[in-house]
């Protein structure tokens, strides 16, 4: 495994960059001018950006699958060794690139966005630190390493989530993405504790190695799959742990592009990915994930039909997408999961910043029935807008067509009921997605006041690039049918083992993307019906709405009956042990240990009384006593 | 080297463990019943010095030289200590106009 690539050492500069970006910015934040912070900090990820690129064709020229770059020893005890190293494989890279790339576009993005902001040095210090921690969990040749950066990238989402801490809403959607987020990682690091415990190791080659000699569905790798999945359902958003990214849209747009849409939530996906040879042995998990999946795409897209915040719209498309991610694992499409998070970094990040734009323009406003029109205000912004709607709906030949696609067929190959399903989603996706698109674009003007114009052009040029990546994104894995050979998920099996499954024969391929192309045409034929030309508007929340519609409007309760089921009884358990337990055993029993240690105190000082003989004599004593307690033992 | 060593052993060991418990017992209730702190100050180099003929006496009767070398060590040590404990003194007579110890009673609660 262990390869010996002249200069690979390259690698630790790509975590470094931001690490130093994050110390310059952050130590100096009181004496930066201007734009200086933003420079600093995009250039030390572009640089990161530019050494990964370096790294790719310098692995692809030595012809080896991976290379360990291994930095210090880190815990050395007894039998234990774990080494803080990095591991440069097929799958990192990937993430590497993704993340250094599309973060180097956020970046330069939020110098336009987070202008004239009183902390912007703040913002990208905590940027820089999030690239910095999401590196080292991509990055990590063993659990812990990935466990840090885990840990790190939910601190910064906190921080991010929360940085316009001066509003006590968004503190608390701050707070409840990381108590959530705690859930899942209690699960995480029991898994991690149960992979040593199993394996007496850490680190990814060991444990795959060894997991090899396993038999398929073993009790102990069921319990190690699952108990990682629990951390990967928190940090990637998934039922029944989601309802903290809608949320997490109180942090500033380009932190919505970058942690909660291109990278932090991916890390579940890439954790199992990696992961892949153990979640082959347990068949069982992939079931749950399945389901999961499913389930969560589904049900957060439906949420998104009736969402009326431009922000709130994707974050519910995020989570449905991701949705689609996990059922890409669950059917053991390994690669094709990775393919859609590459995908769906590109466009998503897009959507995202194409709304930061809007906001932008708009003064802060987020409420999509008071936009409309915009489309002769702001061309660019539309046309960005719209090549990423075409490509997250799934329109070939846009980039979401291939991923969105290939999880289909992948659908389709293990259950007929799975592909409906999942084409429904799509179908839905498809909906809001074009439902956003017209009521912000087009028809008349809605808003007072405000005077909408272009964005500048440092926010406007991360947007046209990210348009470019997500109209030719999927040319990166042309499937067969097309005259492609996979070439992006040939390039990750090296890394990730993912199930050999039957392939559908061209003749269903090629009727089950007409099948969807005739759909998504009719869906959009519809939204445009209903949003442009009958001109309707998402009436207010005081206008009666059908049971079903309300349900929808409300987000299905969720959070009402997670805070019926766990905050109040929590409370309850909680103001009970204070007032009864705290306040009338514990309070005064700590308060009486203090009493009696401060009367005995006043009982011996007397023996102090600063006769240095006394003291003499009392020593003397002393060691007499200890001499006949010996000798007479 | 052995001559020293022979002669030493001239004296019966029990003899030296005699005379060492008792310079250590005038040393210690010279220390304990005294009040003239110089008078206490030589009662502890009288327990240290028994101390150190004993280990004397026990290395060459083992034929083991490193006893010796650590009643060096241990002489060289009650020198700094009584370079401190002197000066210490010194300051006492500044500030209280005399040497009893039972005036040094300020360090108390």
């Amino acid at each position: 495994m262990v390869g010996s690539i002249p200069n690979m050492n390259l690698a630790v500069l790509v975590p470094a960059l931001p690490l130093l970006g994050f110390l310059i910015t952050g130590l100096a934040y009181k004496r930066l001018k201007h734009n200086q912070a933003g420079i600093i900090a995009s250039i030390a990820v572009g640089l990161s950006f530019l050494i990964s690129v370096a790294l790719f064709f310098m692995l692809r020229n030595s012809g080896q699958n991976s290379a360990t770059v291994t930095l210090f020893n880190w815990i050395a005890l007894g039998n234990m060794n774990i080494p803080f190293a990095f591991l440069i494989d097929h799958l990192s890279l990937t993430m590497m690139l993704i993340i250094t790339g599309v973060g180097t576009l956020i970046h330069i993005y939020s110098i336009g966005y987070m202008h004239g902001d009183d902390r912007v040095n703040s913002f990208f210090a905590q940027m820089n630190l999030f690239t910095f921690s999401m590196l080292l969990l991509v990055m990590g040749a063993n659990y812990l390493v990935l466990f840090i950066g885990w840990e790190g990238v939910g601190l910064c989402s906190y921080l991010l989530i929360g940085f316009w801490f001066k509003n006590p809403a968004y503190n608390y959607a701050a707070r409840k993405a990381f108590v959530m987020n705690r859930i899942g990682d209690v699960g995480f690091i029991l898994g991690i504790i149960l992979l040593f415990y199993t394996f007496k190791s850490v680190s990814f080659s060991e444990i795959f190695t060894q997991a090899a000699t396993l038999q398929v569905g073993a009790p102990v790798i069921t319990l190690i799959t699952l108990l990682l999945l629990v951390g990967a359902v928190g940090k990637s958003a998934q039922i029944p742990l989601y309802t903290w990214l809608p949320d997490a849209m109180a942090g500033p747009t380009p932190v919505s592009a970058l942690i909660h849409a291109a990278t932090m939530v991916t890390a579940g996906i890439y954790m199992i990915a990696r992961s892949s040879i153990l979640y082959n042995l347990a068949p069982i998990t992939l079931n749950v994930i399945i389901v999961i999946g499913m389930a969560t795409a589904t049900f957060a897209a439906i949420i998104g039909l009736k969402q009326n915040d431009i922000k709130k719209v994707l974050a519910y498309s995020t989570v449905s997408q991701l949705g689609y991610m996990f059922l890409a694992l669950g059917l053991g499409a390994y690669s094709t999961g990775v393919f859609h998070v590459t995908t769906h970094a590109f466009f998503k990040a897009l959507l995202f910043l194409g709304a930061g734009s809007v906001i932008h323009a708009m003064g802060g406003e987020q409420d999509i029935r008071k936009m409309g029109g915009l489309r002769k205000k702001m061309p660019i912004t539309y046309i960005t807008f719209l090549a990423a709607t075409l490509a997250i709906s799934g329109i070939p030949p846009f980039s979401g067509f291939f991923s969105k696609d290939m999880i289909l067929s992948k659908a389709l190959e293990h259950n007929i009921l799975l592909y409906i399903l999942a084409l429904g989603t799509a179908l839905i996706t498809c909906f809001y997605m074009f439902r956003l698109l017209y009521l912000v674009f087009f028809g008349e003007q809605r808003m007072s006041g405000a005077h909408p114009h272009e964005s500048p052009k440092v926010m406007t040029v991360p947007l046209m690039i990210l348009s470019v990546l997500s109209v030719f994104g999927g040319f990166l894995n042309i499937p067969s049918l097309f005259g492609g050979n996979l070439s992006f998920s040939n390039y990750l099996d090296s890394a990730v083992v993912s199930k050999s499954s039957e392939e559908i024969g061209h003749t269903t391929e090629i009727g089950m993307i007409f099948l969807s192309v005739v759909l998504l045409v009719v869906i959009i034929y519809w939204a445009y019906q209903t949003y442009v030309r009958k001109a309707q508007i998402p009436s207010g929340d005081e206008v009666k709405q059908t049971p079903l519609q309300r349900i929808i409007t409300n987000k299905f309760y969720i959070n009402e009956i997670y805070q019926t089921a766990f905050e109040k009884p929590f409370g309850l358990l909680s103001n009970f042990l204070f007032k009864k337990v705290e306040s009338i055993i514990l309070g005064p029993a700590v308060d009486e240990v203090g009493t009696i240690t401060s009367k005995l105190g006043d009982l011996t000082r007397k023996l102090q009384r600063g006769n240095i003989s006394f003291y003499l004599f009392a020593m003397v004593a002393g060691i007499l006593l200890f001499v006949v307690f010996i000798l007479t033992n | 080297m052995q001559d020293i060593t022979s002669a030493i052993q001239i004296i019966p060991l029990e003899h030296y463990v005699f005379l060492c418990v008792t310079l250590f017992s005038i040393g210690l209730l010279g220390v304990l019943f005294r009040r003239n702190t110089i008078i206490i100050l030589m009662c502890i180099e009288l327990m240290f010095n028994s101390v150190n003929l004993l280990v004397a006496a026990f290395s060459a009767y083992h034929s083991d030289p490193a006893g010796q070398v650590f009643v060096f060590f241990i002489m060289i040590v009650a020198a700094a200590e009584v370079a401190v404990g002197l000066s210490i003194l010194v300051m006492m007579k500044r500030n209280v106009d005399s040497v009893d110890i039972n005036l040094l009673n300020r360090l108390k609660w």
